[in-house]
């Protein structure tokens, strides 16, 4: 399946789907998805966890009976005793591969071969060296370095003995909280939520006053309205070294999705094709691949462009005087 | 200057209040006024107040430790942005810069820069910058064990009872904010800025910056306040205006399409004045003061009136704190999530 040394992961599911939805998600991407790596555990909050346990076991099972690696990813926010009670169970798997999404998991797995995931600050050569000494040996970067720091840390990642990963598609987590703003969105507090935010598969829309779509809420998370789509820079990826591209799943056909990134990163389909394919699959919101061209997150900018101006940021070259 | 293990009758370690200095002249106001120590960074994307008229040159900073050491008060260098692969080398020399000119502590957040300054200057105090968002023992200990981190300053997230149980599972001071502007979302995971305007929070230290802020007048002689080209808030005539900060803006959504509603946080700055005892007993050693974005006459009122609190409550009397409530007129106040975890 990695032909073309690329291989394609697909992350966690952010949201909070209906329990049996979320096990025929994960079958069907068993049978039918080409995907080498699937992180599988809730990463934004505590209280859903049990929703999905019942069938946690049988969907892991289903999957690497299919050949995909399986990963278990822990929660991106940690400060509840159900949050370290549910990191810690995480983190006490045996025989399984964790992906730490904070510092009380790296805690865990210091010592151990993991994964770093989007929600660590791995931004640097050195925090990937620190980190790879503690076991780190696979690094989802975070989302919003841009291509010059990605291929630095390409560089970086080879010579400590790991590899890149860089999301490349689906809703781009922007930000974090201890409140719940889709409790609050339905005059409920996080303890009192009932669990409000499985009216949303992909988030609940945030407009501006003028009525321009702007962000997604997702419980405790604050997503991107767009949809990261780094189809267009997939090749460039490649050549800097990185290993692996994460979807980030949602209510869309990602069947489908995996197939078109597999189809241009082997070369079976044009990159325009698999632009349209994707586009075809109406999603409701456009794509966006600024924070890679170093411009504003939300911002597309096309294949071959030569308008992609530099950050404005009057104060990023000022050294010390 | 030690006062780490100091208690008074009242059974209360003395706290250290640590205050804002965002230009070389804040400082001197800030010690004047009382601070045990205070915080400031160097004029670049090292810190997280990276904003054009603040901060310090490397000689700026040499006189003020020199101010504030004669005074008997700490200075705290702020290097707690998350450098970007490639530019590492402006925080190595922060932190190398911060050694050589005795600072009393460095604030850190990201773990190359704790790792740098740690196997490069043992006998530099590591702080843990709010920013590395360590929330739980377990976070918050392994930092401890891997960078030697001393002090960590904890997230605006946890209730004063989870402070308390937090402090019981770390070996390591714990610092909290008091007073002035607090964010909605966990420091140092917060990329909305760069989303709207192309300028990280993180790699560059910079929330919300001047130049993409625009305020327009619409038809109906409303105040549109844009970041870039979002919205984030809309003002009446008449209406008290703010600065538009995405997590304290007004927007719209499926369950509230008729009216615009904070989704985040209404537009209130912090004050746990009314805490300060509750936050002694729960383990807290030094409290901070936000706010090295503002004029001097703010941090000479704000120290006062914590320097006197304090004071006051270790003395067993009444803290006296009216005249906070000058400062903070004409803006909402929170307690935050310090007094209720319904709070969240």
């Amino acid at each position: 399946m990695e032909s073309s040394g690329a291989a394609i992961s697909l992350g966690p599911i952010l949201f909070n789907w209906q329990p049996e939805a979320w096990r025929d998600f994960y079958f069907r991407i068993a049978d039918q998805a080409p995907v080498d790596t699937v992180y599988v555990g809730e990463v934004v909050c505590s209280k859903r966890s049990v929703l999905f346990e019942p069938y946690f076991e049988e969907v892991a099972e289903r999957l690497k009976a299919a050949g995909k690696t399986v990963v278990y990813s822990t929660l991106s926010e940690v400060m509840l005793k159900l949050d370290r009670q549910v990191v810690d169970s995480v983190c006490g798997l045996q025989d399984s591969l964790i992906e730490a999404n904070d510092g009380s998991s790296l805690a865990h797995l210091s010592g151990k071969p993991h994964h770093v995931g989007p929600f660590v600050n791995a931004y640097n050569e050195g925090t990937i060296s620190f980190l790879a000494r503690k076991g780190a040996r696979n690094f989802c970067l975070p989302a919003e370095l841009p291509a010059t720091a990605i291929r630095v840390l390409c560089e970086r990642a080879a010579n400590v003995g790991a590899t890149i990963e860089v999301q490349a598609f689906g809703r781009i987590s922007l930000a974090l909280s201890a409140r719940c703003y889709h409790a609050r969105a339905h005059g409920r507090t996080k303890d009192s939520c009932q669990f409000v935010c499985e009216n949303d598969p992909d988030g609940m829309e945030l407009r501006t006053l003028d009525n321009r779509p702007f962000l997604a809420v997702n419980g405790i998370q604050t997503l991107s309205f767009e949809y990261l789509n780094l189809i267009n820079e997939l090749d460039d990826l490649r050549a800097m070294g990185v290993s692996r591209f994460r979807l980030s799943p949602h209510s869309c056909d990602m069947v489908a999705v995996a197939s078109i990134f597999r189809s241009v990163l082997d070369r079976r389909i044009a990159l325009a094709e698999g632009l349209e394919q994707l586009k075809a699959l109406n999603l409701g919101a456009p794509f966006s691949n600024g924070f890679y061209h170093g411009v504003p997150g939300h911002q597309w900018v096309a294949a071959g462009s030569t308008q992609r101006t530099p950050a404005k940021a009057s104060t990023k070259t000022l050294e010390l005087r | 200057m030690n006062t780490e293990n100091e208690a008074n009758d009242g059974g209360y370690v003395r706290p250290e209040l640590v205050c804002p200095a965002g230009t070389p002249a804040g400082l001197r106001t800030a010690v004047d006024a009382g601070a045990d120590a205070v915080y400031c960074g160097f004029r670049n994307a090292t810190n997280a107040r990276n904003f054009p008229g603040l901060n310090f040159s490397v000689n700026e900073l040499t006189d003020a430790i020199a101010y504030a050491h004669e005074r008997n008060a700490k200075v705290l260098l702020a290097v707690n942005t998350f450098p970007p692969a490639g530019r590492f080398e402006l925080w190595r020399e922060a932190i190398d810069t911060a050694a050589r000119l005795g600072v009393d502590a460095v604030i850190v957040a990201d773990m190359g820069v704790a790792d740098y300054a740690a196997q490069t200057h043992p006998q530099l105090r590591l702080h843990l910058s709010v920013q590395a968002g360590a929330s739980s023992p377990e976070a918050i200990r392994f930092y401890c064990k891997e960078f030697g981190i001393k002090r960590v300053v904890l997230p605006r997230m946890l209730t004063v009872e989870e402070i308390a149980g937090i402090h019981g599972q770390i070996d390591c001071e714990v610092e909290a904010f008091i007073f002035g502007n607090i964010g909605m979302m966990a420091e140092g995971r917060c990329s909305l800025t760069n989303y709207a305007t192309g300028i990280s929070t993180n790699m560059d230290g910079v929330c919300s910056p001047a130049e993409s802020v625009r305020y327009e007048e619409d038809a109906e002689r409303n105040l549109n306040i844009k970041l870039d080209r979002f919205t984030i808030d809309r003002f009446a005539p008449g209406e008290k205006a703010g600065y538009p900060t995405i997590c304290k803006g007004r927007y719209l959504c499926g369950v509230r399409e008729q009216q615009g509603y904070y989704a985040f946080e209404e537009p209130v700055s912090l004050n746990l004045s009314a805490l300060l005892p509750k936050l002694m007993r729960a383990g807290v050693t030094a409290f901070k003061i936000e706010g090295r974005q503002r004029s001097r006459a703010y941090v000479k009122a704000a120290v006062s009136a914590f320097r006197k609190a304090v004071d006051d409550i270790l003395d067993g009397r009444d803290p006296g704190l009216t005249s906070l409530l000058a400062l903070t007129e004409g803006s909402k106040e929170t307690e935050g999530a310090f007094r209720s975890k319904l709070w969240r």
